[in-house]
């Protein structure tokens, strides 16, 4: 029997709020299923079971509040060397298995592939856009209304920020809610009829078919303080980064005109969804400088560096509503640029929707923050404890850049550096901004 | 389509990439990316959708002519 229990979503989470079950008492789960949601100050975060087995009890209700650590669950494991989980105080690499497959429960699963659906392409209503039982059957019958805008966005969840916000205060089901904005997308002003009409005692929509979990209480409702919780949250880590972490800085500015020229040759050719966005490129050269220098891709504990066996870029995410969230890109330094790209854009639109994985929390090994598309030209930034360092890239813009005697306009980027002085000094953060540079120098071979 | 409907289509798109910004306060000549705050991965799925919609190619190039609602009906309305 394995004990399923509360993850540590991050350095700074010590518990956390069982939103939703996905999986009931005698279902066979799959090390890696998405079984549960659980709601942080970050997001609401699907987790996995780290178990194959088959679920024997669901130890706590929706809406409770619980430690890291604590069981939730217990598991019937089909194999002996299946063993509880143990909070995970370093990251594993154990994750880029599950992480590309689309959030969707078993039950999900299974029925669509009795019903012979494509997860892939059905637009999920279920709290945080996952796709619900109701979907799939919608999406198995040929009168099933179309899927909003674009095939090229398909996990974008249609519904706006503020929208969830109030649904959650409200305790209203979001898959309940007909949504009046392009494409269906649930607007504020369609939550609020949505509960008008719920008090008046009618339903506010058609009916919809029952979903296999339990619509969230309204009691657990803890999304509607979340933008508050979150700065709390970006506070008291900020707060210890400062107070621990004798941060040193560097900077170093870039020539990008090999980079700029070669995105431009290359982008000419393509459609718009494949495009490259420098952005891209800079993470992907941040990520491989990392392998050269890895004392700064790691955590600090106990008064020594561990270094991290892989390189989880953990992105700096702005949200519209204010706050930020910086979710890992998986293993960046072995992604093409069109992988990396892909991920980027996935990962920006999920983070903004409020519906990460687990993984993507938990373990990015350092984090790089591209504040320089906010308009500024250079920054020092707060490294994320326990990690020991954090990049930041300026805006891409226009210089004066003298080259082999002659002044000649180049677009530049200024990178920064702040590392952690208990793990590395001057000279290996040094050598960490010059490797990227030089990376960036050939990007035919990024 | 009329520069009314490219409008339209334009604020649509919009909407969906900031569905919290006031777009009804948005000036015909206002900065898109600074007024609605678009990084670059907002403006890039802007382009997308404009693309995909009008079937207007629009290259890196013509990344300009986007920045303000006014320029991009212009632009969009002007035979490729």
């Amino acid at each position: 029997m394995a004990e399923f229990r509360m993850p540590a979503l991050g350095a700074d989470m010590d518990s956390g709020v069982l939103l939703e079950w996905l999986v009931h008492p005698g279902d066979h789960v799959r090390h890696g299923d998405i079984v549960a949601v659980v709601d942080t100050s970050k997001a609401a975060i699907e987790v996995e079971c780290f178990d194959t087995g088959v679920v024997d009890q669901l130890l706590v209700q929706p809406g409770t509040r619980v430690p890291v650590g604590e069981p939730l669950a217990l598991i019937t494991s089909d194999t002996p060397e299946a063993a509880a989980i143990a909070v995970p105080a370093a990251p594993a690499a154990q994750t880029a298995a599950t992480e590309a497959s689309p959030v969707t429960s078993p039950l999900v699963r299974h029925q669509a592939d009795v019903e012979h659906v494509d997860l892939a392409h059905v637009h999920g209503t279920g709290p945080g856009g996952r796709v619900t039982r109701a979907d799939v059957e919608a999406a198995s019958h040929p009168a099933a209304p179309p899927p909003p805008t674009g095939d090229h966005e398909p996990r974008r969840v249609r519904a706006s920020p503020l929208a969830r916000r109030l649904a959650t205060e409200l305790g209203l089901d979001l898959a309940t809610v007909v949504g009046t904005g392009s494409g269906g997308a649930i607007a504020a002003e369609d939550v609020r009829q949505a509960a008008a009409a719920r008090v008046a005692g009618v339903p506010a929509t058609e009916p919809v078919a029952p979903t296999p979990v339990p619509a969230r209480p309204a009691a657990a409702a803890t999304g509607g303080d979340r933008t508050a919780a979150m700065r709390q949250t970006i506070a008291a880590l900020m707060a210890r980064s400062k107070r621990e972490i004798p941060h040193y800085y560097l900077t170093e500015t870039i020539d990008l005109a090999a980079l700029v020229d070669h995105l431009r040759a290359r982008n000419c050719d393509l459609p718009v969804p494949e495009r490259l966005i420098p952005a891209a490129a800079l993470l992907k050269a941040a990520a491989r400088g990392l392998t050269a220098v890895p004392d700064l891709n790691g955590f600090y504990a106990d008064d020594q560096l561990t270094r991290a066996d892989a390189v989880h870029l953990g992105i700096a995410i702005s949200l519209r509503g204010g706050g930020l969230v910086a979710p890992a890109i998986h293993h960046a330094d072995q992604l093409t640029l069109a992988e990396l790209m892909a991920r980027l854009k996935d990962l920006v639109a999920r983070t903004r929707a409020g519906r990460l994985h687990r993984a993507e929390l938990a373990d990015p090994t350092i984090t790089v923050s591209n504040l320089g598309d906010q308009g500024v030209e250079s920054f020092l930034g707060v490294i994320y404890p326990p990690q020991v360092a954090l990049v930041g890239f300026g805006r891409v813009t226009d210089r004066p850049w003298a080259v082999a005697g002659m002044l000649g306009v180049r677009p530049t980027v200024t990178m920064s550096l702040a590392a952690d002085h208990r793990v590395t000094d001057g000279a290996t953060g040094a050598r960490y901004l010059t490797t990227v540079n030089d990376l960036l120098q050939q990007p035919e071979q990024l | 389509m009329t520069p009314d409907d490219t409008e339209r289509l334009i604020r649509t798109a919009l909407h969906e990439i900031a569905p919290d910004a006031d777009l009804a306060a948005l000036a015909p000549d206002a900065d898109l990316r600074e007024t609605l705050n678009l990084d670059s991965l907002d403006f890039l799925q802007l382009v997308e959708l404009l693309s995909a919609r009008t079937g207007h190619r629009i290259d890196e190039d013509d990344y300009p002519r986007l920045a303000t609602l006014r320029q991009a009906v212009a632009f969009l309305s002007t035979p490729a």
